[in-house]
């Protein structure tokens, strides 16, 4: 293993050193393991609190700031939170507006923020919940967990972030959330293993002939496991399940992202492949991120998200947003 | 032995946390086959923490509670909240009295599964750490309803639950992360069942000793 750490049990607390000392915008709590706004939230402005392992950088604390989360708690890399951080954060960022916990459905995450959401309700404040369970490579049936929650928790974060910010009640907030997080799909491949730091080796054997699709964002396995192929090929293994599960027809926002160990020139190999594919299929791409947003540690691949979006989310979209991972309009 | 006190409980938490240290590097290694590849160096975390807190404890509800709270604020993941509600439930069930008889240790470790079932929402045969607990459960029972002492009990329970941890190995995962996998999560064995047959095992050495 050949990382840029001073050692694997300190990997967290010195990333939020760094995040701290690079981002005046947020403030970081060590002690709790929480990134927030430097600012204090808005009275009566509902705050959006996300968080999960470490790893996927810039999500979550990178999308900490104006028109975004109000708070994120990072845990270990690739385990998640635990309730007391969750807790801290619930109580930093409210206003008496409520809190709205954007989780994504692993089963760590969902039971992590299953016990804070009692203990801040037990504490007199409201809690409500979103699951993202985006990931179409997971069978949606009763004998799994469910399906994973990846790329559309990026769009989700941004969409109904801006309308908290605008000042739209718990309730608004929440139906928003759970309409975004019904209209988005992902998919993606991989062609390495990551390398979780206290593991010290590759969490699985990729041959440099084969590549793994429908992988997490973990890299826990996929669907399959098949021969390295042409970015050609690859966009239709990504597209082609996407649009199986939804009608993509109409306005759609899209993300590509990396899982942070491919340069973003083979992203947009990628995107020059998936555009066409898409506009032939009669999905409208009105917005589109190609780069690195939920990534998977060192993992070379990508995932392809794509979110249904009417006038209202394509205007919150475009809304001012002000943090480290993502910043336009302001 | 007649009965098992606090300071054997918390000698069987500290005997847990050395199985634990010894086995971290297999626990992660069965957890990267099928899961994200931390149970074992989350589990050393939590456990770690959790062994300056035993000394404070003066009575079992006492001790389930510091481990409880410890395990839940440290471990994360889905082995956090399920640990931690394991203890706090067990610490619960076995009450302020400093001398627990084999049954009443038997029925406060039900309710701890009977927490980590509550809590997880998995059934025998999900390939999780319930397919050690519950056949160890019974075991105990068993043992109890036969005329054991606890010593005998924990001896049938551990064995037990080895063998519910092997008996994960050919079964398709329907919680936690390795579920995803589907049929590729067949042919290895469960993380979550392998530590909790360590928890059972460290028991065993515990008052076998004792």
């Amino acid at each position: 293993m050949k990382k840029l750490i001073n050692s694997p049990a300190d990997v967290l607390a010195d990333a939020l050193r760094g995040i701290q000392a690079a981002h005046p915008d947020v403030r970081v709590d060590t002690e709790n393991r929480v990134i927030l706004r430097g600012e204090p939230t808005r009275a009566g402005k509902v705050a959006l609190v996300s968080g999960g392992g470490s790893g996927h950088e810039p999500m979550h604390g990178g999308f900490v700031g104006r028109g975004m989360l109000d708070a994120a708690c990072a845990g270990e890399v690739f385990t998640s939170p635990t309730p007391d951080q969750m807790l801290a954060a619930d109580q930093a960022v409210d206003s008496g507006a409520g809190v709205l916990h954007i989780v994504k459905n692993y089963t760590g995450d969902v039971l992590n923020f299953e016990m804070a959401a009692e203990l801040a309700q037990g504490e007199g404040i409201r809690v409500e919940t979103v699951v993202v369970a985006d990931d179409v490579a997971v069978q949606d049936s009763t004998w799994t967990a469910g399906r994973r929650g990846t790329g559309t928790t990026v769009i989700l974060e941004k969409i109904v972030g801006a309308l908290a910010e605008e000042g739209a009640d718990l309730d608004a907030v929440l139906a928003l959330a759970e309409k975004v997080s019904g209209n988005g799909r992902s998919m993606g491949v991989a062609l390495t293993s990551c390398t979780v730091p206290s593991a010290g080796k590759p969490t699985f054997e990729l041959p440099d002939d084969e590549m793994e699709v429908g992988v997490g964002i973990h890299g826990e396995p996929g669907r399959e496991r098949r021969p390295l192929a042409t970015a050609k090929e690859i966009a239709s293994m990504l597209v082609d399940p996407i649009l199986a599960d939804m009608d993509a027809t109409g306005p759609t926002i899209v993300l590509l992202s990396g899982l942070g160990g491919t340069p973003l020139i083979e992203l947009y190999v990628m995107w020059a492949e998936i555009a066409p594919l898409l506009e032939t299929a009669g999905v409208s791409v009105e917005r589109v991120l190609v780069g690195d947003y939920i990534t998977s540690l060192d993992m070379a691949g990508c995932s392809l998200t794509i979110v249904k979006a009417d006038e209202e989310m394509l205007r919150l979209w475009d809304a001012p947003v002000v943090t480290p991972g993502l910043r336009w309009g302001a | 032995m007649t009965d098992v006190t606090t300071a054997d409980l918390r000698a069987w938490i500290t005997r847990f946390a050395s199985l634990i240290d010894e086995h971290q590097t297999e626990l992660t290694e069965l957890d990267s086959a099928i899961g994200d590849a931390d149970h074992g160096s989350n589990m050393a975390r939590g456990m770690h923490a959790v062994l300056p807190k035993l000394d404070g404890a003066a009575t079992p509800a006492d001790l389930g509670k510091a481990i409880g709270m410890t395990l839940v604020s440290t471990v994360g993941g889905a082995s956090g909240p399920l640990y931690g509600t394991f203890f706090l439930r067990l610490g619960g069930a076995a009450g302020a009295e400093d001398a627990l008889d084999a049954a009443t240790l038997g029925a406060a470790l039900r309710a701890g599964v009977e927490g980590v079932v509550q809590r997880g929402k998995a059934e025998p045969g999900d390939k999780t750490m319930i397919d050690a607990f519950t056949p160890a459960l019974q075991a105990w029972d068993d043992a109890v309803a036969g005329g054991a002492d606890a010593v005998s009990a924990a001896e049938a329970a551990a064995t037990a639950a080895a063998a519910g941890r092997d008996a994960t190995v050919p079964l398709v995962a329907r919680k936690g992360r390795a579920s995803y996998l589907g049929e590729r999560s067949a042919g290895h064995l469960d993380p979550g069942a392998a530590s909790a047959t360590l928890l059972l095992e460290a028991l065993r050495d515990t008052l076998a000793a004792s």
